[in-house]
């Protein structure tokens, strides 16, 4: 479990222990577990978006021009875009390559 | 006016969730709860009462529905008895946990096995520590007012806490008593409409019982903890309240001939009744006995207690329940745990009786309270014993 | 078909919806397919809605104290009762609209669970609600074993895949019963909507997600959830073997509406289950008479489901057929 920050004393709780700022989970960089990363080839790429609807994680969103960027906050690595991409327009590259 | 009427106490009750203008039941039959569930299936399906009853498959989904019908932000009523209850235990401890303030009443019967339908007070001793305040009830008109009280409290602002109304099976349940129905708009003066403090709302969306990570489980617990026992002075002035609206006064200890008593016969729920006889005949006899009646039980009147029982010599605790292997009865561990410390404090014993619905019978707390006395004399007597138990 | 889906209007590759009721930061393993799975299903269904969540890998990963992945109101309360708690909310808001406390609008209630939170410590619950006729849909998200809690059988793991209390041995093949069919169970409620759905056919689990929301009454979803983890298999793998579920007739794609069963997805050529299962560490230990039997049962299986789709073709076309000669 990673460390939880912003915990506070039990006055300071929300009532039953609820949570009222929605996706506060955006705090955690979930992409610092990842070891592979997804490199573009956009002149392989047909836009169709394909990364962007099967990523578990939620990291691609269009850009103005029609492709498709990751957010390198929250990549996983899990490389699911490489391997469904129907251009082999993405490949998983070792961080640190 | 209020209307006073003979009816069944079940009844009784279920007319007190109508007068909250509850709105919604979940609930499960379950003797000697049936009449309760009975009557509200009636009072929805006449449209006397506005609420979704909703007939689910079991106790535990009973409890599961209530959360999420007040977590939706609606008055929310059940009732169930010892299986049920049983059945619910995981359940009730996440109901304080989120602060649903649900109302729940549970005609008090015994656990298996072997299996009883009777009354005694072993389903509700297994949950004295889910988190919930628990009262009991020792008459019908006392179900009806402690029902409308606990409403008021659970939806307190500083409360948002679930109640426990216990009363007994059978011996209370299914009894016909003179009693005092408040109607829905005389309730509507006590009983404001609840405003949820946390609810879910797609307009503004919270998460409730999020994974309690080590680093927080423990300030969750101690808020649940620290919001039980400061509920108390709520519960006060709410019983304050209602007595100068409805003219019926209660408080969380009840006490009887004390004055002058060195001995004091401590019971809960219905059978306080026949202790009061036992009393009179015994204090005829010139035996100085007095009794004393919890009625809040969750959070436990420490300060009440103490000051209720100073002065006193000698306690006989009555337990209609055996912890098993804790030599002794949960309410008797309770009064000596709480009299620990306290300057003078009374020697006290422990009897165990009433159990799987056995009468306790006049002469059977007179042989309590002579125990008792004897025993004190002596200076040492047994941890506990049962009483009205066959050797042979 | 349903008076509410008069105005359902199919989700197409260019009119995927952009809302998101999850947000990133969740704890999902690499590759997890159950929470893309959710993810789906959720994007069909906007935000209008109210979750409720059983114990499990969904539930841990995005609601670990104090944050939380969630942008939709969302409650847990237990392992076996969350179509209880989706009941208890549907009826809460139900009683507050009709007494003017809440102003009246349909909110899309949600109850979500694993497959051990569906078909095993969850089935009473479900089955009472569905009984019981709320307006809610139920998703199970179908991962085929507790991977919570470390990866033990359910009634819902396949027929000889190993698992931490299923595993392989001188005596074992593995799991040993084949796996419950849960959508069947569900339709034999008579509820509105029953489906199938893989998060490999996004466009078809969204449509039927869209649907289940909008129908009114009891909707239920099973969507296979591939467990990278659980399953020994490559995360990047998570939405090929989705497809090969389907393509091998493991896991059909189908709707069952007021009893009609409709199959939405048919294989003409389906692949031999072999190919689903060698690449997955579960199954490796299986020898060549267990997968032939695998391979027969999910033929023999497929084949029932294909002649109660075939009963409803054939009223399908009883009834054009009367319309035409009218």
């Amino acid at each position: 479990m990673a460390k939880v920050d912003a915990v506070t004393g039990w006055r300071n709780l929300e009532i039953g222990c609820a949570i009222t700022e929605p996706g506060s989970s955006r705090k955690l960089r979930t992409g610092d577990w990842r070891s592979q990363r997804p490199v573009i080839d956009r002149d392989k790429c047909i836009k169709c978006g394909l990364c962007w609807i099967y990523c578990p994680d939620m990291v691609y969103s269009p850009t103005r021009s029609g492709y498709f960027k990751w957010n390198e906050n929250y990549c996983k690595g899990c490389g699911i875009c490489a391997h469904e991409c129907p251009k082999d327009a993405i490949a998983m590259v070792m961080e640190g390559e | 006016m209020p209307r006073k009427v003979g009816i069944e106490v079940s009844l009784a009750a279920s007319e007190a969730a109508c007068a909250a203008d509850v709105d919604v039941i979940a609930a499960y039959p379950v003797t000697p709860q049936t009449h309760i569930v009975e009557h509200l299936s009636e009072l929805v399906a006449d449209g006397e009462l506005d609420a979704e009853f909703i007939p689910v498959e079991s106790e535990h989904s009973a409890m599961s529905a209530c959360i999420g019908a007040a977590a939706a932000g609606a008055r929310t009523f059940t009732a169930t008895s010892a299986p049920g209850l049983a059945l619910m235990h995981e359940i009730l401890f996440i109901a304080p946990s989120l602060r649903t303030p649900i109302v729940m009443v549970v005609a008090n019967r015994a656990l298996s096995g072997p299996i009883s339908i009777w009354n005694d007070h072993s389903d509700i001793m297994a949950e004295r520590d889910c988190g919930w305040i628990q009262t009991f009830a020792e008459n019908g008109q006392e179900v009806f007012d402690l029902i409308i009280h606990a409403f008021r409290v659970a939806e307190d602002p500083e409360v948002l806490l679930p109640v426990i109304v216990n009363m007994d099976g059978f011996t209370l349940s299914h009894v016909i008593e003179p009693i005092e129905l408040l109607s829905a708009s005389e309730v509507s003066q006590y009983l404001k409409p609840y405003k949820p403090q946390m609810v879910l709302d797609p307009k503004a969306p919270i998460t409730m019982g999020p994974v309690g990570v080590p680093e927080v489980y423990t300030e969750a617990r101690q808020q649940a903890e620290s919001v039980l026992n400061g509920s108390k002075k709520v519960i006060v002035k709410a019983w304050k309240e209602f007595a100068k609206q409805y003219g019926r006064s209660y408080k969380p200890i009840e006490t009887y001939r004390t004055k002058g008593a060195e001995v004091i016969l401590m019971t809960m729920g219905s059978v306080t009744e026949t202790a009061m006889t036992a009393v009179d005949r015994m204090r005829e006899k010139g035996i100085p006995v007095g009794l004393m009646r919890f009625r809040l039980w969750r959070p436990f009147p420490l300060e009440e207690f103490r000051r209720a029982v100073k002065g006193i010599k000698t306690l006989a605790v009555v337990d209609r329940a055996i912890s098993f292997g804790a030599q002794g009865g949960p309410v008797c561990s309770k009064v000596k745990s709480a009299l620990y410390g306290a300057p003078d404090q009374p020697q006290v014993f422990g009897f165990i009786s009433g159990l799987g619905g056995r009468d306790i019978t006049v002469a059977m707390f007179e042989e309590m309270v002579k125990k008792a006395i004897r025993y004190a004399e002596k200076g040492k007597g047994p941890m506990y014993e049962l009483i009205g138990v066959r050797e042979r | 078909m349903d008076a509410a889906l008069k105005n359902f209007k199919k989700f197409t590759p260019k009119s995927l919806p952009k809302v998101e009721a999850l947000a990133q930061g969740h704890r999902a393993c690499q590759g997890c397919g159950e929470v893309l799975a959710l993810r789906m299903a959720l994007k069909a269904m906007g935000k209008n809605m109210i979750v409720a969540s059983a114990t499990g890998c969904m539930e841990i990963i995005t609601s670990p104290y104090p944050q939380t992945a969630w942008e939709v109101p969302w409650i847990h309360v237990a392992f076996e009762n969350a179509a209880a708690v989706a009941s208890g909310i549907e009826a809460g808001r139900k009683a507050l609209m009709r007494k003017g406390r809440l102003p009246k609008q349909r909110t899309t209630i949600v109850a979500m669970a694993g497959d051990g939170g569906t078909a095993d410590i969850g089935i009473q619950a479900l089955s009472g609600a569905l009984e019981r006729g709320h307006d809610f849909v139920y998703i199970c998200l179908d991962n085929e074993a507790y991977m919570n809690t470390g990866i033990q059988r359910s009634s819902a793991t396949p027929y000889g895949a190993m698992t931490t209390t299923s595993p392989p041995g001188k005596l074992s093949i593995g799991q040993h019963t084949w796996k419950k069919n849960l959508p069947a169970i569900a339709a034999a409620h008579g509820i509105p909507y029953v489906a199938t759905a893989s998060p490999a056919y996004y466009l078809d689990l969204m449509n039927k997600a869209k649907k289940a929301a909008m129908i009114k009454g009891p909707a239920y979803l099973h969507i296979y959830s591939p467990c990278p983890t659980g399953w020994r298999l490559a995360p990047e793998r998570a939405v090929e073997i989705s497809r090969l579920a389907v393509q091998t007739n493991i896991f059909p794609l189908y709707e069952v509406m007021d009893g009609q069963y409709i199959l939405t997805k048919k294989i003409k050529k389906p692949k031999p289950v072999e190919v689903y299962l060698k690449l997955q560490g579960r199954f490796r230990h299986l020898d060549k008479k267990t997968i032939k039997e695998i391979q027969d049962r999910v033929d023999r299986e497929y084949e029932i489901l294909v002649q109660k789709a075939a009963s409803t073709d054939a009223e399908e076309a009883d009834r054009s057929a009367a319309k035409e000669s009218r």
